[in-house]
């Protein structure tokens, strides 16, 4: 489903990724772990198409296309989603207004009618109510005054709306309690389906106590140093990330 | 104008003579090609527009003293707008409406960027044939709707004409109310209106009525020949309610550059007035050329105990905006609400805000004004707040947020407080902020395109003030936006 080969990517002239391969077949679920700075949100922001980031090398293959110049919009529209590190707000828009928009959007996208209001309503009601979520959350505006925990959680709703082909997690276990990290973990499972991609970019084994990967990368230095299966998540924890550093060096 | 009209709707005819009856009763000759005075302003240009609407003596009098005054005040210079010295005797002060020889012959010679918006407004073609000034046929379904409209308001008591005709029909109301909020003396522009104003609405709610419908320009008899210098007054006596519409959301062409209107309100005893308004004349091009300089005077009076003052306004349009709906809060009681939002982009150029003097006890007022800036645009919002010192108890809330969209624009607040009595709370926040790119980004990798999410992300930045304006109003500010802001992203 996404082939990234050789993927050469800087930031303000900084080059951060360099000479990145990933592999990600539908139905598998992807660990990336790596220190800080290695990279990790790079590679989502890059793989979402965000502005400021200049691939100067490789190539980015989804579902068989090239996917390096397309829009933002253009790849959510072909199912690539990113859950946010660091959720904004949008004051006044509400939620609803919002994942509605956001769900027309990618319905016109694929010559589909736009959803009525109640039909959109009840499905945007159920899916809150399986995040936990109360009645009136629908109605406030998007990640206005919410907790980190109620904006992670925003994100996970946002992706089962959306039931993306690709979803990229960047460290969507950060700053939840084990509650909320249950709740999300939760939602995320439900995703899991053969014709579709999970990869979960994090620093901590804990959520792949709940989401357990098919494959784990770490990302170091700008590159893939080493892939296993979950036991490797298990080995970094104990060992940290220093022995493959200096193996990589 | 509907002289010259065929008439097609046999439906209409008996209406259409109402009509054209009273304008003639009215003062509004028939042979109005000819009236059309050379440019240039002075004492016999002021009697000459004072006779020609068959004014009584008074009213031509305090038209003659306005201009006397007008002629020793300064030009004011203080508000954050820039164009060139506007050269008074350029300017004609008495033309026929809508003279037909001068607009675009057709749709054709129109700027093509105003036909777009208005396809995109879903407008009818012969509504944009008069938006764009070009010369049609008088409209027959909005005279026969103004009619039944004006049944249903007479039953209630309810005065509802233009100025000239409450001078010939009511000009006791008028001799009373005229420059009671607004004295000529008050500013350079409201003098030069008190001289030279052509026409605008009168409304006078009776006491104890709640006005059975919204009151909207649109449906008034002769909204389009207003002309450059509007007086508007609304009265609404002892308890009674009402609300006023005004503007509309196409953008709206005019041959004369320079509008200088005055809105007087006037809220006795538990009265309420709402008055809404979305302005959108025509901006000029992408240069700036042609667009309207609309310099304002509103202002409300709560006269009385609990009488309460509601300013709403969506402005989007003009090249230049110098516009500062106040309210004097006499009353015991009383409040006054200002809620903004004004749209700059391109080379617009807006100064807007609002004055809430507090005179009597316990009054209250509350201050939302939501400015955007886009592309090179110049935005500035200044606010008085001055509360008396026998103002006791009084409260104040102002909140103003600036929202950036690109980098070349500009956002300004001036806020000014004057408070002299210990016991008053005067509370202001401020906020500027941009569309920030982690805001877009969002939305694009949510599946919406980059104008869509502008749009939205502006929609909600002006949720507080749309929440004020009538249903149907707050749906077309909302659209009015998004198209205003096309293009404004790169």
């Amino acid at each position: 489903m996404l082939k990234i080969r050789n993927l050469q990517v800087a930031v303000e002239g900084e080059p951060i990724l360099k000479g990145l391969d990933l592999d990600v077949a539908a139905g598998e679920v992807h660990a990336i772990m790596g220190p800080n700075g290695s990279g990790k949100s790079t590679l989502a922001a890059v793989l979402a198409g965000r502005d400021g980031y200049e691939i100067t090398g490789g190539s980015i293959e989804f579902l068989g296309e090239n996917i390096a110049e397309l829009e933002p919009e253009e790849r959510a529209w072909r199912g690539v989603f990113l859950a946010f590190q660091y959720p904004v707000e949008i004051p006044g828009v509400t939620n609803l207004e919002f994942l509605r928009a956001s769900v027309d959007a990618h319905r016109a996208y694929r010559g589909e009618e736009a959803t009525s209001a109640v039909d959109f309503m009840k499905l945007a009601r159920a899916t809150s109510k399986q995040l936990r979520f109360d009645t009136d959350f629908l109605k406030r505006g998007v990640n206005e005054g919410f907790s980190g925990g109620e904006k992670k959680r925003n994100e996970l709703l946002q992706m089962l709306l959306l039931q993306p082909k690709l979803a990229l997690l960047d460290e969507t276990d950060s700053g939840l309690d084990i509650d909320a990290l249950q709740i999300v973990a939760e939602g995320v499972n439900t995703l899991r389906s053969k014709d579709r991609a999970i990869v979960m970019i994090t620093h901590y084994q804990r959520l792949l106590d709940h989401i357990v990967p098919d494959k784990v990368h770490v990302l170091s230095g700008g590159r893939i140093v080493r892939s296993g299966g979950k036991e490797l998540a298990l080995e970094l924890e104990e060992k940290g990330y220093g022995w493959l550093e200096e193996a990589a060096a | 104008m509907s002289e010259t009209a065929s008439r097609t709707n046999p439906k209409g005819d008996e209406a259409i003579d109402r009509h054209l009856e009273r304008e003639y009763e009215a003062g509004w000759v028939t042979d109005i090609e000819s009236d059309t005075l050379p440019p240039g302003l002075d004492e016999d240009v002021v009697r000459f527009i004072s006779a020609k609407k068959n004014e009584p003596e008074w009213m031509t009098e305090w038209r003659l003293e306005a201009y006397r005054h007008w002629l020793t005040m300064d030009h004011p210079n203080w508000a954050h707008v820039h164009y060139p010295k506007i050269d008074f005797n350029a300017i004609s002060y008495f033309s026929a409406p809508r003279s037909q020889a001068d607009g675009p012959k057709s749709l054709d010679e129109v700027d093509p960027e105003l036909l777009r918006t208005y396809e995109k407004l879903g407008i009818p073609l012969h509504e944009q044939q008069m938006l764009a000034g070009v010369a049609v046929d008088a409209v027959f379904d909005s005279v026969s709707v103004a009619t039944t409209f004006k049944s249903k308001l007479a039953e209630a008591g309810v005065i509802f004409c233009s100025i000239s005709e409450a001078l010939q029909e009511h000009p006791e109301l008028v001799r009373q109310y005229i420059g009671s909020v607004v004295p000529y003396r008050d500013n350079y522009f409201a003098a030069l209106n008190s001289a030279v104003f052509s026409d605008g609405s009168f409304v006078y709610i009776p006491k104890g009525v709640r006005c059975p419908m919204e009151l909207s320009t649109y449906f008034r008899i002769n909204a389009q020949n207003t002309g450059q210098f509007e007086r508007t007054i609304i009265i609404a006596e002892e308890g009674s309610h009402v609300s006023y519409l005004e503007g509309c959301t196409a953008p709206q062409r005019d041959e004369n550059q320079l509008h200088a209107a005055v809105v007087e309100l006037v809220a006795h005893k538990d009265a309420k007035i709402k008055y809404s308004t979305v302005q959108n004349w025509y901006p000029g091009d992408s240069e700036g050329k042609g667009g309207i300089y609309n310099f304002v005077t509103k202002r409300g009076l709560c006269a009385g105990e609990r009488a309460h003052i509601s300013w709403t306004q969506v402005e989007t349009g003009s090249a230049i905006t110098w516009k500062y709906p106040s309210v004097i809060l006499r009353g015991d009681d009383s409040v006054g609400e200002f809620y903004s939002v004004a749209l700059a982009r391109g080379r617009q150029q807006a100064d807007t805000g609002t004055k809430m003097i507090h005179l009597g006890k316990n009054t209250r007022s509350t201050i939302i004004s939501k400015g955007i800036s886009a592309v090179r645009a110049e935005n500035s919002y200044r606010g008085l707040v001055r509360i008396a010192p026998t103002a006791d108890g009084a409260r104040n809330f102002t909140q103003c947020d600036s929202l950036l969209i690109g980098d070349q624009c500009g956002a300004h607040t001036f806020p000014y407080i004057e408070s002299r009595n210990p016991n008053a709370t005067v509370e202001h926040e401020a906020t500027t902020s941009k569309v920030s790119d982690d805001q877009l980004f969002l939305c694009r990798q949510r599946g919406l395109d980059p104008e869509k999410a502008v749009s939205m992300i502006v929609n909600g930045f002006c949720k507080e003030v749309f929440r004020e304006l009538p249903m149907e109003f707050a749906v077309e500010a909302g659209k009015l936006l998004e198209i205003s802001l096309e293009g404004a992203v790169g």
